[in-house]
């Protein structure tokens, strides 16, 4: 059996006795009798050796593919060795938030750090300390706009059904509407959205790029919710910021996104990132924890928690998010890939992946899948192939590939990063190929 | 600590000027900045907004509270102090200039009391 | 310490990936204008600059850190070791299932055996934290109400003794939130309840122990009475440290409980998460539980929806990695460790209070459960020296400091967790400690005022933080 007690039976009969107890029971006498557990139906303890053998017994059922052709919201980035590295060290993994700010330095500038990157990436005037993923950020981005007379939410179709899914969970809490702008041919529809809105209209949600991998006009969506008096929030893929237009030059007054490709690995879901960033006269309204600069008694630079007023330990029930945890260590991973990648390795690694994702287009189309959409696209993109969806993907998977998702028997959602070879590549046109020729 | 005599106070230790019989000032008295501490930031209504006797139209953070600042009379918001949002200090420093809203079309008012009422409130009140 | 940017120097990198293999295609859509301003540093220079960062922080393996309602037990490396396998951190969430097996088996197991700890019939792994787990637990809670129909129930209760997450969450769901004061004991007065309760209450909202760090031995009649107005009971989890394996909040009443994984199950806090917050229920809830729950079919594990799922609360199945270090732990210590650890953890509570309690009031001077409250009231009005002054001398002594200032009902509140994984030696040299700094108090209460002195940077000036907000580093232009 393991444990983690230090303290010897002798030692805990002595404290016991110390401290006038005859023993555990005397402890938890205020525990009525009726409702103690009497037996406890789980497996005994186990030594460390049995337990890990038994953890690795269950990672090897899993299956990880060396080819990975697939995100739609996990995306498959090379990690440093150094993010690793840094993230691991026991004084960042074994600390709690930041509260005593004199023996917290470290996190403390480190979340500074990571608040100053995003807003670099967004071009946004203030970030927080992440939230717990992109999903979630969405959702609290929309109850950040929400007013007494606008609490309509408007989500663009095109965006990712689960980042859609919570953003509706989070509305149906809140008693709030949400409507849904319709897609056409990939991107939302510009003049859905224009009749769509009017005065009790609170903010849009789109994703850039959209869940098809299409950029979409964001400047012209965003004018048009502007107009209409709302917010605009726009959910972003950083890779993708490091070139595209950022929410800031299309005017959006809160971006956010799922900072997973910035060196978090798949995990099956999670732990991942959800960032935050918003222009600064809803920086009040921002959720979640914020650090600042500030100096201590000797006038020497350092770094607090600030603005807590706004938080739900002070503000209880009149807090905007309840919020309290962040994925501290997430934005630590974020931060130290963003610092090894600089502007020159995340430029390239946005390159590599528009480049990759052609070129997997343009061998896919050759092998029988037409490209379903004709709009400009980052590293995602549909296929068409009548009835063929399953059979594609098991092919690829028997050769060791994890194909695109499939959307439907007919179309599937690819994806291609700067992991991907130009080897790996071909292979996978090859094995689509025959398939499509069967 | 400073109370002028010519203006009102209520017990929830806001203060208010009548410009005249339908319009006024409210602000925190000096006794409400002294026990709420440093002053960080203040959430205002907005123009046109209604305020009720006895209800919060807005709210004062210091750096580890919240705490609500209660209307001491009924009408329409004229006027925000907007300089406040930049210089909440100014709540601090100079409470009597500070206003936070300007009211008209009053309707309604609280009991209020003078400056030496006043006094004497918040002196048995912290006796309590 | 020097930020990152302003380390290194233009031209300085690290070389991380390869030439180009395939033709470059160019964006073909609006780029960015605005300059990307990233640190430039070498490997080496990044590398140092974290090492500087990670020596000015107090984590648990750095020494005691008694932060009440936190459980800041030590995290056993082992569940480092399972949740870095590559079988576990390179699987994409959206792979076949038959592909993602052990993954399903890890969230299946820890559903399990949580489930068997909290007396609940089902969980969802889904909520990311606590304080999502207490959203997740309410809609649960709101969904069972709208089912049938019963929309009057509009309100929550929660002491005033509660932390200010569970009335955030309550606000969040759209409920008002009705406060009752709790009893001279410190538990629930239980008139007080009576009068609250209605046929617009839609549930409680408890702690037990509660966050005084007292077991509310009324417990049963408290969620008789709610259940008896039509309502639901909540539990959350934050102290079940203090009782895993000795009472069940599903024998105590409630209906719904959520966990945090980063406390009570030893996973790290990370420097403020990630955590992870599972969600159980009895069988009357399942139905509505968010996310996909996992279930054998035809001898292998499967997804399936809940009939009438309240939606997802976050993308895929929570914080994965978090929990596969929880199931690490609950396998090593199983049904022995379980009880044996809340044991622990009660007596080296109970340990410090009674050897520090002659010269600090406790709040509740009783048996305490895994954590006790002190109070520094007279002190303060003797001395002016207050529960922040005595924290900040603890970080001379490289102590972390207690919870300040919680919870709000008792006054210059101290609340001290001391958790199982500390040894009575470690026990003995911060009581040691603490009755030091008493005796400095009390000969110089004005010195008190200046702690810390011997940390990297001592009080800080949080007023200017708040009113001058610099939120990020803005020294790039130059």
């Amino acid at each position: 059996m393991g444990s983690y007690l230090p303290n010897t039976e002798q030692a805990q009969e002595e404290m016991l006795r110390e401290i006038g107890a005859d023993s555990f029971d005397a402890l938890f006498a205020h525990i009525p009798e009726e409702v103690r557990v009497k037996d406890l139906n789980l497996p005994s303890g186990k030594s460390e050796l049995e337990v890990m053998e038994e953890l690795e017994n269950m990672a090897e059922k899993n299956r990880r593919f060396r080819h990975i052709f697939r995100g739609a919201g996990a995306y498959n980035h090379y990690i440093p060795a150094i993010v690793g590295s840094v993230v691991g060290k026991e004084e960042f993994v074994t600390a709690y938030t930041p509260y005593q700010a004199e023996i917290s330095q470290g996190i403390l500038q480190s979340i500074f750090e990571y608040q100053t990157m995003i807003c670099e990436l967004t071009g946004m005037d203030a970030s927080n300390a992440s939230v717990y993923d992109g999903a979630t950020a969405a959702a609290e981005a929309v109850a950040m706009c929400r007013e007494r007379k606008r609490d309509r939410v408007y989500v663009s179709a095109a965006v990712n059904p689960q980042v859609l899914q919570v953003i509706k969970t989070y509305c149906y809490a809140s008693n709030a509407v949400v409507e849904i702008i319709p897609e056409k041919n990939g991107v939302t529809d510009i003049e859905a959205l224009r009749g769509a809105l009017n005065e009790t209209s609170a903010c849009f949600y789109m994703q850039q790029p959209n869940f098809y991998g299409i950029l979409e006009d964001a400047d012209a969506l965003g004018s048009i919710v502007h107009e209409a008096g709302a917010k605009f929030i726009m959910g972003c893929n950083p890779i993708a910021l490091a070139v595209m237009k950022t929410p800031a030059e299309c005017g959006a007054d809160i971006a956010v996104g799922e900072g997973q490709p910035l060196g978090l690995g798949l995990a099956f879901g999670g732990p991942y990132l959800g960032f935050m960033a918003a222009s600064s006269k809803m920086l009040r309204k921002l959720p979640g924890r914020i650090v600042g600069e500030t100096v201590d008694r000797d006038g020497k630079r350092a770094y607090v928690l600030t603005l807590q007023a706004r938080e739900q330990h002070i503000r209880r029930e009149k807090a905007s998010s309840n919020i309290c945890s962040n994925q501290a260590l997430c934005a630590l991973t974020a931060s130290v890939y963003l610092s090894a990648m600089g502007e020159e390795g995340m430029k390239q690694a946005a390159s590599l992946c528009i480049s990759k994702a052609h070129y997997l287009a343009a061998e896919l189309e050759k092998a029988g899948l037409r490209p379903k959409y004709s709009q400009p696209y980052f590293h995602e993109f549909v296929t068409v192939k009548q009835g063929k969806s399953s059979k594609i993907l098991n092919k690829l998977e028997e050769n060791g590939i994890l194909g695109g998702l499939m959307l439907s028997e007919d179309e599937i959602l690819w994806c291609a990063t700067e992991k991907n070879t130009k080897a790996e590549i071909d292979l996978a046109a090859a094995l689509v190929k025959e398939v499509c020729e069967e | 600590m400073n109370h002028p005599t010519e203006l009102k106070y209520s017990k929830s230790h806001e203060w208010v000027k009548f410009l005249d019989d339908k319009t006024a000032l409210i602000g925190l008295t000096d006794y409400a900045q002294d026990a709420l501490g440093d002053l960080v930031f203040v959430n205002l209504p907005e123009e046109g907004d209604d305020v009720r006797a006895g209800e919060a139209f807005a709210d004062v953070e210091s750096v580890k509270a919240v705490s609500d600042v209660f209307s001491p009379v009924s009408g329409i918001v004229a006027e925000v102090n907007e300089e406040l949002l930049d210089a909440p200090e100014r709540m601090n420093e100079d409470p009597y200039g500070a206003w936070l809203i300007k009211v008209e079309n009053i309707t309604d008012q609280e009991e209020l009391m003078n400056a030496e009422e006043y006094i004497a409130f918040y002196e048995s009140e912290a006796d309590a | 310490m020097k930020l990152i940017f302003e380390r290194g120097k233009e031209g300085q990198h690290c070389t991380l990936l390869p030439v180009c293999d395939v033709p470059v295609t160019d964006l073909k859509a609006p780029k960015r204008e605005r300059p990307l301003h990233l640190p430039h540093v070498s490997e080496n220079e990044l590398s140092r600059h974290y090492t500087e960062l990670a020596g000015q922080v107090h984590g648990v393996n750095n020494g005691f850190y008694p932060l009440g309602s936190c459980t800041m037990k030590y995290n056993p490396k082992v569940n480092e070791k399972a949740a870095s396998l590559r079988g576990f951190t390179d699987i994409h969430p959206l792979q076949p299932k038959h592909t993602v097996q052990g993954c399903l088996e890890v969230i299946k197991r820890s559903e399990d055996m949580l489930c068997e700890i909290t007396g609940m019939d089902a969980m969802t792994m889904q909520p990311a934290a606590g304080a999502h787990g207490e959203f997740t637990g309410l809609l649960l809670i709101k969904a069972y109400h709208d089912s049938r129909h019963d929309t009057k129930r509009r309100k929550i209760i929660v002491p005033d003794s509660a932390h200010g997450t569970n009335p955030a969450s309550a606000a969040m769901v759209g409920y008002d939130v009705v406060s009752i004061p709790s009893g001279v004991d410190g538990c629930v007065d239980l008139d007080k309840l009576k009068e609250a309760v209605g046929e617009d209450t839609a549930g409680l909202m408890l702690t037990n122990p509660n966050t005084v760090g007292l077991f509310d031995k009324n417990i049963l009649a408290i969620t008789s009475i709610i259940h008896e107005a039509g309502g639901l009971a909540y539990y959350d989890g934050a102290n079940l440290n203090a009782v895993m394996g000795i009472v069940r909040p599903g024998d105590m009443g409630f209906d719904v409980v959520h966990l945090n994984l980063h406390k009570t199950f030893s996973t790290p806090h990370g420097g403020g998460g990630p955590g992870s917050g599972p969600v159980g229920c009895k069988a009357f809830l399942q139905e509505f539980l968010p996310g996909k729950q996992v279930e054998e079919k035809e001898g292998a594990l499967a997804f399936a929806l809940p009939k009438h799922t309240v939606g997802n609360v976050k993308a895929f199945y929570g914080n994965f990695l978090v929990v596969v270090r929880a199931l690490t732990y609950l396998l090593t210590l199983g049904k022995e460790g379980i009880p044996e650890a809340a044991e622990n953890a009660v007596l080296n509570a109970n340990y410090m209070m009674h050897k520090l309690k002659d010269i600090y009031p406790m709040a509740y001077d009783e048996t305490c459960m895994h954590e006790f409250v002190m109070t520094l009231e007279k002190m303060k009005h003797e001395t002016d020296v207050s529960a922040m002054d005595i924290a900040k001398a603890l970080l001379d002594y490289g102590i972390h400091p207690p919870t300040m200032y919680f919870p709000l009902i008792v006054h210059e509140a101290l609340m001290i967790e001391p958790t199982e994984t500390e040894s009575r030696e470690t026990l003995d040299e911060v009581i040691g400690v603490f009755r030091e700094i008493y005796d400095k108090a009390r000969e110089n209460p004005g010195a008190m005022h200046e702690a810390p002195v011997g940390t990297y940077v001592r009080r800080l000036d949080e007023v200017r933080a708040a009113r001058k907000p610099v939120l990020r580093f803005a020294g790039f232009e130059k």
